[in-house]
């Protein structure tokens, strides 16, 4: 139905965040996906995450690479520059985006072709450089307009949609994040609106890389019996191991969590993630614990999802970089040139 | 031609990382500081220590920037390549090596004057250490080498005095060293040699500077922020400068921040893509590299073209193909970086011929790609990179300010009643471009997929064209606005010499030895690709046209018989890729090999070769 243009009806009982705006405002171009498909779902959750954090829409940078997964940063926040690059590269765009202007929010969507494969340097090394961003892979295990190849997320022992077992296994990007030391490193499900939609809101407003892995099946290739990125595979296997809930600077913690359940993260501004465990024994704040718990579930098949691991972020790239709190983009030419005294003063070494 | 005063040529041959590349600045420094003209040219292995290496120091009275193509005193420090260093001097030369052991009498000439001085004993007796003694025996020849020729002890102090301000012993051992050998060599040859300097006043306004240096000078002028690369040979030595002017000029006093960003990226593909998307939200951002770093950028030039992205890469190149000869220059990136990237893409590449052209054309390419929103090129060579060269004073307009290009600001944007990012509204091809964060209204999706003049996905055939051909037609801005080539037709000839880049030194030189054979000839510089009005009139006015340049493939011509009229019968190649910088006696030679086939002139040098 994408010959259909988006009909921009506002009707007035439409709620309104602190900008006045609706969460029509908030979405994009009409998604050229498959009906059904888990990214268009993912798409929605980043439409209710903008939404309800009132972001200005120009404020929002967005960021992708190629594939199923990248095509989908035209499909929200049409007020925000996207920017759709090279297979494999966004990392380097975003990095160099954010560079130049540390102000703004960066959200990047790839898929785990994009990220686990192709993209694989880029991503480590975005992760190294703790760039200030929001990272989502939309994972489902699988080369979709390619038409049905195993990715490198793929499980040992699932099966394509031709018949054909996968035996190489699989790269996991939530233990590699963790490994990398990452601060902020969430999995979620595409199915998971109620998980989803805070994660994301946490993820923006982390002051640093943020990645959430977000299980998402791809109904034309991969959502078959014997396939482990299935919606009914994933439903059955996915395992909410820690809730977070983003709550803004502005607003105040209500008292919803009992004492002693709930686990306050202070992010950079003060803003807080409250983290809730839904399994005993997993600690969020634990790398290696973490690391370790989450393996020896992944041995038995289940995939935990949540905020899996976070810390307040230190070293941000601009941090450590010293650039100014203004953005490198806006400082004015007079700052930056020395002029013809300068020069003068420069050249006294080579004479 | 002879050797005489003021015009002679010294190459020193040593062991890689011995220390010896502080002598050999030391003695052009201190010549360049006599107000004698002077060039400097450093044949470096790809290796940190061991391997053979080379420098080759030209007093010029008159001021040439190239290679003469002979050699007048050799200074034999490697027993490695003693053979063939002793075999390059020409007759009536001398040879200067040292005697601590002794060579074999084969090698012995009969035509040339051997000056044999105990380097190594002398620095053993007087100096304590492995290290110290070997670096030493090198200082030690700047000291036999200042008494041959004349040079001004007290000048070599006052350079070393700058050196090593911070560091004052060491000023002190280095003096030691270069006293040994000048007191040991007045004392044992007669000095000067017939061959020594006069000192002259023909440097002030000068200055000797690498062209890596200048362009890292130039970025900074532009006023560049983002700066992301890959280390590779030679470019490497662009960035540092960079950081280090940065960090004198670019760092609040008050807050200690810090106004520029330099990345060091995992590879080169993560390098240009940082630079594309930090230029892409309007920053003036660059890389350096060379050309295996240009293959690895391919696919995001391609992006850059099509999206229409600002980006400023600078291609320090040196001998391919693949790992190459990675200290040895060439010009042999002509065609890939013309074309680089699948599908129908072209770049605007900029060709400067020295150090100070890297200077002001680095600061023209941030102008142009940002005036066109295309990448530019800027192609630079070892021998323009990493060589200190004499060159004019750079100078700075303070009026300066950058041209941003069309770019929107909200103001601007608020006035629009709709934006579309690919949108020929001046009919120069250009459109009108928007930085995220500024204005809703203005966001646009940027994409290298196909799209329409407005900015939107398409897979329409006619709307898929309609961007491409504009894309043609901002091509065809671009031939108004890059640099225009330099053209010589004072001679007035039928014959005209045409090249790019690094061959221009050789060139004038050899244009003044071929006007005393009788041979003008005219001459077109050619500093932009795509290709000004001007170089079509110089090509279809002249009959016979040498194109010469520094690859095998005839590169350069091949691009004139592409993107020009010119009829392919009137050129001629003349080719020098061996990964030395050409020489004037090269072109000489090709020149009148063409022109004059027979009788054979006296050759430039008597023992070139």
């Amino acid at each position: 139905m994408t010959f259909i243009a988006k009909p921009k009806i506002r009707h007035p009982s439409l709620p309104k965040n602190g900008l006045g705006f609706t969460r029509r405002d908030y979405e994009g171009a009409l998604s050229t996906l498959c009906a059904g498909c888990g990214h268009d779902s993912i798409t929605a959750s980043i439409v209710e995450a903008a939404w309800e954090l009132s972001l200005e829409p120009q404020n929002l940078v967005k960021l992708s690479g190629i594939g199923c997964s990248s095509k989908t940063t035209a499909y929200f926040v049409s007020g925000g520059h996207g920017f759709n690059s090279v297979h494999g590269r966004m990392p380097s765009i975003a990095m160099g985006a954010n560079a130049a202007n540390r102000n703004l929010k960066y959200i990047g969507v790839s898929g785990d072709g994009d990220t686990l494969s192709i993209g694989l340097g880029q991503f480590c090394h975005a992760i190294r450089r703790n760039l200030n961003m929001l990272y989502i892979i939309e994972n489902n295990g699988v080369y979709g307009l390619t038409k049905g190849q195993f990715s490198a997320s793929a499980d040992v022992g699932t099966k394509a949609k031709k018949g054909e077992t996968n035996f190489q296994p699989p790269i996991d990007p939530v233990l590699l994040a963790m490994t990398l030391g990452a601060s902020f490193v969430a999995r979620s499900f595409s199915g998971d609106k109620d998980q989803l939609v805070p994660l994301i809101e946490a993820g923006l407003n982390h002051d640093g890389f943020a990645l959430i892995d977000v299980l998402s099946p791809c109904v034309t290739f991969n959502d078959h019996e014997g396939s482990t990125k299935s919606y009914a595979y994933t439903r059955e296997h996915y395992e909410p191991a820690v809730h977070a809930d983003f709550v803004p600077l502005e607003r105040e913690i209500t008292a919803s969590y009992g004492p002693g359940e709930a686990l306050p993260v202070v992010m950079h501004d003060g803003s807080r993630i409250v983290l809730r465990k839904c399994e005993d024994g997993y600690d969020p704040t634990n790398r290696s614990a973490a690391q370790v718990y989450i393996q020896e579930r992944m041995k038995e098949g289940e995939y935990l999802t949540g905020l899996l691991f976070v810390e307040p972020s230190q070293n941000e790239f601009h941090s450590l970089n010293q650039t100014p709190d203004a953005a490198l983009n806006s400082i004015p030419y007079e700052k930056l040139s020395p002029g013809s005294a300068g020069l003068e003063k420069i050249l006294a070494r080579y004479r | 031609m002879t050797a005489q005063i003021n015009d002679f040529v010294i190459k020193i041959a040593t062991v890689n990382g011995t220390g010896s590349a502080s002598a050999n600045s030391l003695l052009m420094k201190s010549i360049f500081r006599s107000g004698i003209p002077v060039m400097g040219k450093n044949y470096s292995p790809s290796n940190i220590q061991g391997l053979p290496t080379w420098y080759e120091i030209r007093v010029t009275r008159d001021g040439h920037v190239a290679r003469s193509g002979r050699v007048d005193i050799m200074v034999a420090m490697n027993a490695e390549t003693y053979a063939r260093d002793v075999r390059e001097v020409a007759p009536g030369g001398y040879l200067v090596y040292d005697s601590t052991w002794p060579r074999p009498a084969l090698l012995k000439r009969e035509d040339i004057t051997v000056v044999g001085v105990p380097l190594a004993r002398l620095c053993n007796e007087n100096f304590d250490g492995v290290r110290t003694r070997i670096l030493m025996k090198n200082i030690c020849y700047a000291g036999v080498l200042a008494a041959l020729l004349d040079l001004d002890v007290e000048r070599i102090r006052e350079l070393l005095a700058q050196t090593y301000a911070k560091k004052p012993q060491l000023v002190d051992s280095n003096m030691k060293a270069i006293q040994l050998g000048y007191d040991y060599a007045r004392q044992n040859f007669s000095c000067p040699l017939p061959l020594h300097v006069e000192k002259m006043d023909e440097t002030s306004g000068y200055i000797m500077i690498d062209g890596n240096t200048a362009a890292a000078l130039g970025c900074v002028y532009a006023g560049a922020t983002v700066a992301a690369w890959y280390p590779i040979t030679p470019s490497t030595s662009l960035m540092d400068a960079f950081k280090s002017f940065c960090d004198r000029v670019r760092v609040d006093s008050e807050t200690g921040r810090r106004n520029f960003a330099f990345i060091q990226a995992e590879d080169e593909l993560a390098a240009i893509g940082m630079v594309i998307g930090a230029a892409w939200n309007g920053t003036r951002a660059f890389t350096a590299t060379s050309g295996p770093g240009i293959s690895l950028m391919n696919e995001f030039l391609g992006l850059a073209y099509y999206a229409e992205v600002p980006a400023v890469i600078f291609d320090v190149q040196r001998v391919g193909p693949s790992t190459g000869m990675p200290t040895r220059t060439q010009q042999c990136d002509i065609m890939e970086c013309a074309y680089a990237s699948h599908g129908d893409t072209r770049h605007v590449c900029l060709y400067p011929a020295n150090p100070e052209e890297c200077f002001y054309m680095a600061a023209q390419a941030f102008d142009l790609t940002e005036r066109l929103q295309t990448p530019v090129m800027v192609l630079s060579d070892i021998d323009i990179g990493m060589n200190d060269w004499m060159c004019r004073d750079l100078k700075w307009d303070d009026t300066y300010r950058p041209d941003r290009g069309k770019m929107l600001d909200k103001e601007e944007i608020l006035k629009l009643e709709k934006f579309y990012r690919y949108l020929d509204k001046d009919g120069d091809g250009i459109g009108y471009r928007t930085l995220p964060g500024v204005h809703p209204k203005a966001a646009y999706f940027t994409r290298g997929s196909g799209h329409t003049q407005y900015g939107t996905y398409t897979e329409d055939s006619a709307e898929y064209q309609i961007v491409l051909d504009r894309l043609m037609k901002k091509w065809d801005t671009a031939k108004k606005l890059v640099p225009r080539a330099v053209i010589d037709a004072t001679a007035g000839s039928n014959i005209g010499l045409v090249s790019i880049g690094s061959c221009d030194g050789a060139i004038h030189e050899a244009m003044s030895v071929l006007q005393a054979e009788g041979v003008a000839v005219d001459y077109m510089r050619v500093r932009a690709f795509p290709f000004s009005e001007d170089v079509e009139r110089f090509l279809s006015a002249h009959e016979l046209l040498f194109v010469i340049e520094q690859n095998r493939d005839a590169q350069f011509k091949s691009l004139l018989t592409l993107e020009t009229k010119v009829e392919k019968s009137k050129l001629r190649s003349l080719l020098s890729y061996d990964g030395l910088p050409i020489s004037s006696q090269f072109i000489v030679d090709g020149v009148l090999a063409e022109v004059r086939p027979t009788p054979k002139v006296q050759p430039l040098g008597a023992a070139h070769g």
